[in-house]
């Protein structure tokens, strides 16, 4: 190795600050946990400051739009861009929110001596999302998306004595393999085709028509497979409602923002990168004619919608519940990236952001009630806006948003994301959407229903949380309002925040 | 403009109302009564107010410059990329004669049911916190210029409005209030989407001669702002404005109620609290009327003028059908709820005739319909609270125990039937008028008096089995009306016999407007026509 690859290598470096800082992290967390045996208080601080200095670094670096690790050809195994930075401050603020649940957790409280794994694997699975979102190779793709995965399955089940942890956690590590497996496959296809494995060479390589082959088409579509079951697109979902039920509520909630925001960024960056041809002065994309990307991922959007939203309809726990709306969710997102333009990304930004709060705000109202009546059950919610009006109040708020009424942060999500396609002339799937949107407001007023509208029929006594916790469920809950009435900002961030390097 | 913000101080009033009472302390039930009776007192003072300083001779309508109370600044300002244009919102609110006999209505109407909400002892602070929310959507939606701010207002009345009917309303509560929201959240995601529509198709100037896309509705108004290629543009050959207004219609039709999507009112009115039912027949059926006249006809004049026959139709078979629905009712506030939507017809009916005399007699039939529908439901209201039954055949007699109570009843079931002298005349005789002079739907409006006679015939039969006869024993332990009740009931009546006996003032109130809007409806067919498809 000659002293000018040493230098790139260590410039590299400094590029991926943010991803040292975590690493540095996990070690610590390990060291701490090694050393202080009987005490483990320490640990979610340590993570939080770690996360924030993770933070600094992201917000500092944003705005550069570079390859890191190239090797002797031009493109390199990673790409520092805004898109890839506003992705990672999105998995950090969602990861900072996370530990602040798990410290609050009754359910990751249980599990007081195993604190060092937790917070641990979190930041395995912290650091493989970041290199998702910022992957530029397939093979860091698939390692990166092991890095995600491998954590989440132990996370999934780390309570250990419910049955249901256990059988959250199996599903998901049977699931997670399979799918990887059939991405692995479509990699090695595509390796197979064009001798690269890196999208920049390979959006080049496929140009040519020659190369543009079945057999192409379908190593495109074994790897949306691995991609569509990390964001829980219909039909690659089936794990969800299972390890959502399952997996401590801290986890479910980290699983369905981060996770899914990884899996997003990558889906995006993967489809624009590789297929991208031209794009025009509208902001439109035109993709080579390879697979036809539009109507694949406007009929998964449109399955996923639809399955979701009906199969929420039937629900009786709120974590599952919660789970089916999220993969509805991901649906509303996948018609941002259907319209293949620059401004359906913008709205997926948006929405993700107002996603994120409400999302995380819900599940954490959901985790404070099952730390005091020990239920996720419907039933059981019977009577909660008059035994606990604050946090009856802020899940009012929270599924408004999920619903998309105004004025809430969901309703800016939903409103973008039509613009953009009442824009592209996509009116059709415009109104399906719509129409769902409709059916969701069904499910969510359920859970509503039960807190205020029906008696219970045990005496449910008065309860709050911790005040920390509820100072937290306002910090959530005003977002989503302020936003609401006001999303000069969010918009702003999004559309800083759409450049990927070199398109 | 320089003076007081008084149309923001108007609708945003309840919502400090809201806050301070969210601070109160539960157990003080009667401050939280008095400080809401207090705002809606306020807010009927500055609708007076209004009133008292509105220029008759402006109109309205689509010219901006004759808008008045008008306040305008940008509340939402994105620059964005060439790709993505820019997206402005105004917070933009200005009334003219088609808004301000509403925002009377609706200040009038929200201080009656604040006095009929008296009796409301179940969570009196999540009671008045949403009511006062509800009051702020419906004021707003009357002021608003801005189609974005609008559709806020809009969607921010919906849920209150669940959970006023879902927590405090009768024993179906929960089908009901759910039922209302589906309904009109169906209604309202079509509207989302005309109005993005609408926002990609038509521009305005901003201050520094660069075009942009607009939620104004009233650049929505002006040919001239259209985009060559916007999906609802006129200048578009391939254009889906048919559509889309139909789409729109029908975000409005369900909110009036009008067939086939009136299913949910009988529901939500027989389960709503009386104080709920007032503000719904009240007030919310009038902002489907309101939003069609604001928005539908304005902003697609050629495409109402096309479809003015059916609108004209589903009016006709508002009338017959709610009125025959109301005869067969077994219960006093089924029978009023569907009344509502025989009496709501009218207000069709009146539109279609694109008259002065037929339009003035629509907005003045929102009014009327709006006090005489109001005070309807209280007089139910009153004698629910005491006999705790609402069926017709439970009753008789009761003219001899409660005589001033039936007097007041008489008034408004004869101010309902449109008895001359009382203010429903006035406005069903303009509509009529209008109709008859409208050669296009002549025939509809000649069926469509039936509606007159069989609501005579529903009134009277119910006025007869319940307050005449002789009074069954049960009921004879009932008290006569209470000063709190007189307190309702009086000024209603005041106002249902003043424009009966003298309905000039308000109807030069809505006079400019409504000549505007039939010169509007004129012109554009002249313009429309113009673009040839």
């Amino acid at each position: 190795m000659n002293t000018n690859n040493l230098n790139y290598l260590v410039n590299s470096l400094y590029l991926i600050k943010p991803e040292l800082v975590i690493a540095a992290v996990i070690v610590l967390l390990v060291l701490v946990d090694l050393i202080w045996i009987k005490n483990k208080t320490a640990l979610p601080y340590i993570a939080i400051l770690g996360l924030l200095t993770a933070g600094y670094f992201l917000i500092d670096q944003f705005g550069t739009n570079t390859f890191a690790f190239a090797t002797n050809n031009s493109a390199g195994m990673l790409i520092v861009d805004p898109f890839g930075t506003f992705f990672k401050l999105l998995i950090v603020f969602a990861s900072i929110l996370v530990v602040l649940f798990s410290m609050l957790s009754r359910e990751v409280d249980n599990g007081l001596e195993r604190h060092g794994e937790y917070y641990t694997l979190m930041f395995g699975m912290i650091i493989g999302m970041m290199f998702m979102v910022s992957a530029s190779d397939l093979i860091v793709i698939y390692l990166a998306m092991e890095l995600v995965s491998l954590p989440s399955y132990i996370l999934a089940g780390f309570t250990k004595n419910s049955i249901r942890n256990s059988e959250a956690s199996m599903k998901y590590l049977i699931y997670g393999g399979t799918s990887s497996g059939i991405m692995l496959f479509g990699i090695s296809i595509i390796y197979g085709i064009t001798g690269s494995t890196n999208l920049y060479e390979i959006n080049s390589l496929i140009q040519a028509p020659q190369m543009q082959n079945l057999t192409f088409l379908l190593a495109g579509i074994l790897i949306f497979v691995g991609i569509g079951y990390k964001i829980s697109a219909a039909p690659f979902h089936f794990w969800t409602p299972d390890v959502y039920e399952g997996a401590p509520i801290p986890i479910t909630a980290y699983l369905s923002i981060a996770s899914k925001a990884a899996g997003f960024a990558l889906l995006i960056r993967f489809i624009k990168v590789t297929f991208i041809q031209s794009i025009d002065p509208n902001g439109f994309w035109h993709l080579l004619g390879i697979i036809d990307w539009k109507s694949f991922i406007i009929i998964i959007s449109i399955l996923s919608m639809t399955l979701g939203n009906f199969a929420a309809l039937w629900q009786t726990n709120v974590k599952r519940l919660l789970a089916y709306s999220s993969i509805a969710h991901a649906g509303y997102m996948l018609l941002g990236l259907a319209v293949m333009s620059n401004e359906g990304i913008t709205a997926i930004l948006i929405y993700f952001m107002a996603y994120a709060i409400m999302n995380l705000g819900a599940f954490f109202v959901v985790m404070l009630i099952a730390n005091k009546i020990g239920s996720e059950e419907l039933d059981d919610y019977k009577g909660i806006g008059y035994s606990a009006p604050f946090l009856g109040v802020s899940l009012a708020i929270f599924l408004v948003s999920l619903t998309g009424l105004p004025p809430t942060a969901g309703f800016v999500g939903k409103l973008y994301l039509f613009i953009a396609l009442v824009d592209a002339k996509m009116i059709a799937v415009a109104v399906i959407a719509l129409l769902n949107t409709v059916v969701s407001l069904y499910y969510y007023i359920k859970i509503l229903k039960c807190m205020f509208l029906d008696k219970s029929e045990k005496e449910v006594p008065a309860f709050s949380a911790s005040y920390p916790a509820l100072v937290l469920v306002f910090l959530l809950a005003a977002p989503v309002i302020i936003f609401g009435l006001y999303f000069t900002p969010l918009v702003d961030i999004a559309k800083s925040s759409i450049t990927l390097l070199g398109l | 403009m320089q003076y007081f913000p008084i149309l923001s101080f108007i609708t945003f009033l309840p919502i400090l109302g809201m806050v301070i009472i969210l601070f109160i302390p539960k157990k003080l039930d009667v401050v939280i009564k008095s400080l809401t009776l207090v705002i809606t007192s306020v807010q009927v003072v500055a609708a007076v107010v209004i009133l008292h300083s509105y220029n008759y001779a402006l109109g309205g309508i689509n010219d901006p410059a004759t808008f008045q109370f008008m306040e305008k600044f940008r509340w939402i300002d994105i620059n964005g990329f060439s790709w993505i244009g820019k997206i402005k919102v105004d917070y933009f609110m200005g009334i003219d004669g088609l808004s301000v006999p509403l925002v009377l209505l609706t200040a009038i109407v929200t201080f009656v049911a604040t006095l009929s909400s008296w009796t409301i002892n179940k969570s009196v602070k999540g009671y008045f916190a949403l009511f006062l929310l509800l009051d702020t959507g419906m004021m707003g939606v009357f002021v608003s210029l801005d189609f974005f701010l609008f559709y806020v207002f809009w969607e921010l009345m919906l849920l209150p409005m669940y959970f006023l009917i879902g927590i405090w309303g009768g024993p179906r509560r929960e089908y009901a209030a759910i039922k209302f929201f589906l309904y009109t959240l169906l209604g309202s995601v079509f509207m989302l989407l005309v109005m993005i529509g609408l926002y990609f198709s038509s521009t305005e100037v901003l201050a520094d001669g660069t075009k942009a896309f607009t939620f104004n509705m009233l650049s929505m108004m002006n040919h001239q702002n259209f985009t060559m290629t916007g999906i609802l543009s006129p200048l578009n050959p391939h254009n889906l404005r048919l559509v889309a207004y139909i789409a729109l219609f029908i975000g409005f039709a369900i909110k009036i109620p009008m067939f086939p999507f009136h299913t949910w009112l009988p529901d939500a009115h027989v389960e709503a609290p009386t104080a709920i039912s007032v503000i719904l027949a009240g007030v919310l059926l009038k902002m489907g009327t309101y939003g069609i006249l604001r928005i539908c006809y304005p902003v697609f004049p050629e495409i109402t003028r096309q479809l003015v026959w059916y609108i004209a139709l589903f009016g006709m078979i508002n009338i017959i059908y709610g009125a025959l629905c109301a005869m067969a009712q077994k219960e006093i506030k089924k029978l009023i709820a569907n009344s509502s939507i025989s009496h709501m017809g009218f207000v069709l009916l009146g539109m279609a005739s694109l008259n002065s005399m037929g339009m003035s007699g629509a907005v003045l039939q929102m009014f009327n319909h709006g006090t005489i529908t109001a005070m309807l439901f209280l007089c139910v209201g009153v004698i629910y609270d005491r006999a705790h039954t609402r069926g017709i055949e439970e009753f008789g007699g009761l003219a001899t125990q409660m005589p001033i109570y039936t007097g007041f009843t008489t008034l408004a079931f004869f101010g309902a039937i449109g008895l001359p002298g009382l203010s429903g005349f006035i406005s069903e005789s303009f509509i009529f008028l209008g109709a008859f002079a409208f050669p296009t739907i002549r025939v509809i409006a000649v069926i469509s008096t039936l509606g007159m006679l069989l609501g005579a015939g529903y009134m009277l039969w119910t006025m007869q089995r319940v307050y005449l006869g002789t009074l069954k024993e049960k009921w004879a332990s009932l008290k006569d009306l209470t000063f709190r009740e007189y307190a309702m009931l009086v000024p209603l009546s005041i106002i249902i016999i003043f424009i009966g006996v003298y309905p000039s003032p308000i109807l030069s109130l809505m006079n400019s407007s409504v000549n505007a809007m039939v010169k509007f409806m004129a012109d554009a067919q002249v313009i429309y026509g113009s673009f040839g498809h």
